[in-house]
């Protein structure tokens, strides 16, 4: 039949992308650019901290836990008051995430071998974020601890804890943050290239054009699934590059299987995309169903958040997210260069919400042409 | 005089009524204003959690004994983890692989006769770098256990076990709700969505549809349409803010401790650099297309991202720290989160709301000459 035909069609759809100098700058600057800050935004570690002190303590403890905690590199600047009033105002207006106030028997008891109180006032509006600084504070004060009279006679039998981090020895923030740009970033793109590609045509009428010529409406969709396709490994291609020689994030798996599972997982957003153009009157409306899907498919994914961490039939909705399974093979891939079985295992369900999508799209758009 | 300025007046409100059908016409202004905000109002505030749920972990016993098997009964009874016991590594490695364990935790063998020849017993904590948040909740919290644990055993014995200890109060948010802030952030998010992304949308589509130079083809001038435009859009603005933030306390029950004075005052100053920003765009690109993803990429991404709303910004490297600067979302997040969480304080807000302000009347500034030019 008509590969010619096509081919042809495949060709149109292209020039119709990147005739307009403005929706060819859209299609390459605005995503590497996107990689790029929100990469680096995009932290959930906790540093360059100032946290405030209320010294009330004149022995030597006191100061020295203060130089410990200026020592430490997660904390910027550690500023003195000697006001109660001026804490409360620091927190308050979010100048400081913490405050710490040392007693008047903190030395003092310390020496005596009893136990010394400390406080750590912190700012529950960011509550992630100074749990985060309450636990840098909490190990800074053991490592103090263990060197006081008291501790020192216990450091033997301390129990230590040795952490060793596999896949990511030093915790890097972005070696997570980068691979689940790259998938949900792809997604971002795909989506709206697709669910605009129909909507502009039927706004410009062009789109009956093709009805009355002599293609088929699968061919049609054929048509305008294949480009998106290209784009989207395109994209895909250039964010691994990006990964590897920016980032310098290791590509530990096989390369080979990365590219299968995200023909998948292309093909099953495309299915969306169509699926939202095929209901869209227009542009506007094809944008706006093509944000109401992200936005969800984005939050629920765990590309932030872990999935565990949602109430239970809100996990149920999340089986339905491409995003979820191609976030879990990327970063296996990437950092753990995974088995093969769970790259399928992930893949299948993508398979599946593909199988769905483009035939009911398909079928709508049937539906609504006749 | 006064008949000429009547005369303007009813003008003004006679634009802003035919903006206002517009509004309630347009399907695709109340999905924006309306359906948007209760998702993302709904992920938030049920979806996105940043509190640490039960992480399951592997506990390896090398060896059993009553003490390896007192310490992995602690272990159990952590509310932060979910333990499955085995005794060789090697069970694990397969399951943190596959991340459907958060690390594994290995008591080794001779772990009794080192703790009871006090001869620096040790845990040993294999975590999933590649999930480096619950890393380090992994980490901390066996830290914690293990250090929890101490403490009763040297009890038992009569020893101080705890020569510092630490009391932290968590200032406005006691019970470390993650929801607490980020439904309060996610108002600012609504309307920027609002704000920018719909006034852009809809004023570009007058562009393209050639109403836009209809219209200033009339005795209006280009103050009085923006005006026009403005002003149903700012009052749409409130009304979906009002919304989530009914929802916010009724639904999601996010303590409300300011005025509702300074909630109402600090949004209208932020939905005017928002309007700016969409006016703007929709001035320099002309089309919907285009007009919604350069409002998608320097309206919505960054008051998520480069807001403090979910990311801390003092943990960014410095230069994008500079480009959050020019965020406008970034002044008023921190403001929402006081008046909900902590209460009227007024030298803050008033500060955001200035900056804002400036914000707002730079934005349309530009967005008036453009549109002027155009025109000319």
């Amino acid at each position: 039949m008509g590969l010619t035909r096509l081919l042809a069609l495949v060709r149109k759809e292209f020039l119709a992308l990147f005739r307009d100098p403005k929706s060819r700058m859209i299609l390459i600057a605005p995503p590497l650019l996107q990689l790029l800050v929100f990469s680096y935004a995009a932290t959930l570690e906790v540093r360059n901290i100032d946290v405030l002190v209320l010294d009330r303590d004149a022995g030597r403890w006191g100061a020295e836990l203060i130089s410990r905690i200026e020592a430490s590199p997660q904390f910027r600047s550690v500023r003195h008051t000697d006001d109660p009033a001026e804490l409360a105002e620091a927190i308050d207006r979010e100048r400081v995430i913490a405050a710490i106030e040392i007693g008047p028997d903190f030395s003092r008891a310390i020496e005596a071998g009893a136990t010394a109180d400390l406080a750590v006032i912190l700012d529950g509006r960011r509550s992630n974020a100074s749990q985060i600084v309450a636990s840098y504070i909490s190990s800074i004060a053991a490592g103090l601890a263990a060197d006081t009279p008291a501790g020192k006679q216990l450091a033997p039998m301390h129990v230590q804890t040795v952490t060793r981090n596999w896949f990511n020895p030093n915790l890097d923030f972005t070696w997570f943050m980068v691979p689940g740009l790259v998938a949900s970033i792809a997604m971002l793109v795909g989506l709206l290239v697709t669910a605009l590609s129909i909507a502009r045509e039927r706004e410009l009428g062009t789109f009956d054009q093709l009805m009355v010529s002599p293609l088929r409406t699968h061919e049609i969709l054929t048509g305008k699934v294949i480009p998106p396709i290209l784009i989207g490994f395109f994209h895909i291609t250039l964010f691994v590059l990006a990964s590897v020689y920016i980032f310098g994030i290791p590509l530990r798996g096989s390369l080979l299987a990365l590219y299968g599972a995200a023909f998948f997982y292309l093909v099953s957003l495309i299915g969306v995309g169509l699926f939202v153009s095929a209901l869209a009157a227009t542009q506007q409306q094809a944008i706006l169903g093509a944000f109401l899907f992200l936005v969800p498919a984005m939050l629920l994914s765990g590309l932030a958040t872990p999935i565990a961490n949602m109430p239970g039939w809100l996990q149920i909705l999340t089986y339905a997210d491409p995003l979820r399974y191609f976030l879990v093979i990327v970063r296996g891939v990437f950092l753990k260069d995974i088995p093969i079985a769970e790259i399928i295992a992930q893949t299948v369900p993508l398979a599946l919400i593909a199988c769905v999508t483009l035939p009911v799209a398909g079928w709508l758009f049937r539906s609504r042409l006749e | 005089m006064t008949s000429y300025r009547r005369g303007r007046a009813r003008r003004l409100l006679a634009l802003i009524r035919k903006e206002s059908h517009q509004i309630v016409r347009d399907p695709s202004s109340i999905l924006i204003a309306l359906v948007l905000p209760l998702i993302l109002l709904f992920l938030f505030g049920y979806g996105v959690s940043l509190d640490t749920a039960r992480t399951r972990v592997g506990l390896v016993l090398e060896e059993t004994t009553p003490v390896t098997l007192d310490l992995a009964a602690s272990f159990r009874a952590s509310r932060y983890f979910d333990v499955a016991i085995g005794h060789d590594r090697r069970d694990f490695a397969d399951d943190l692989v596959e991340s459907r364990i958060g690390g594994i935790l290995v008591v080794p063998a001779g772990f009794t006769a080192d703790l009871a020849a006090a001869r620096h017993p040790a845990v040993q904590v294999i975590v999933d770098g590649a999930d480096p948040n619950t890393a380090n909740f992994v980490q901390g919290y066996t830290a914690g256990t293990v250090s929890t644990w101490e403490a009763q055993r040297a009890a038992e014995r009569a020893l101080n076990a705890t020569p510092l200890r630490i009391e932290q109060r968590f200032w406005f948010n006691p019970e470390l709700k993650s929801r607490n802030f980020l439904v309060p952030g996610s108002i600012a998010i609504v309307m920027t969505l609002v704000g920018t992304l719909l006034t852009s949308m809809v004023i570009a589509r007058e562009w393209e549809r050639g109403t836009m130079e209809a219209m200033m083809a009339t005795p209006v001038t280009a103050w009085e349409l923006l005006a026009g435009k403005i002003v149903p859009y700012f009052l749409l603005g409130l009304a979906s803010m009002s919304l989530c933030v009914g929802l916010a306390v009724f639904l999601f029950g996010v303590p409300f401790r300011g005025s509702v004075v300074a909630l109402y005052a600090l949004s209208a100053a932020f939905l005017m650099p928002a309007l700016g920003q969409g006016l703007l765009i929709s001035a320099v690109t002309k089309n919907q297309f285009l007009a919604s993803q350069l409002a998608l990429l320097s309206g919505f991404l960054p008051s998520f991202l480069l807001s403090g709303f979910i990311f801390e910004i003092n943990s960014m490297p410095l230069p994008i720290q500079y480009i959050s600067m020019i965020v406008p979302a970034r002044y008023l997040i921190p403001s929402l989160q006081s008046v909900f969480l902590a209460g009227d304080i007024w030298p803050m807000f008033l500060r955001s709301m200035l900056i804002l302000i400036g914000f707002g009347l730079v934005l349309f500034a530009i967005a008036i000459r453009k549109t002027a030019k155009r025109i000319a």
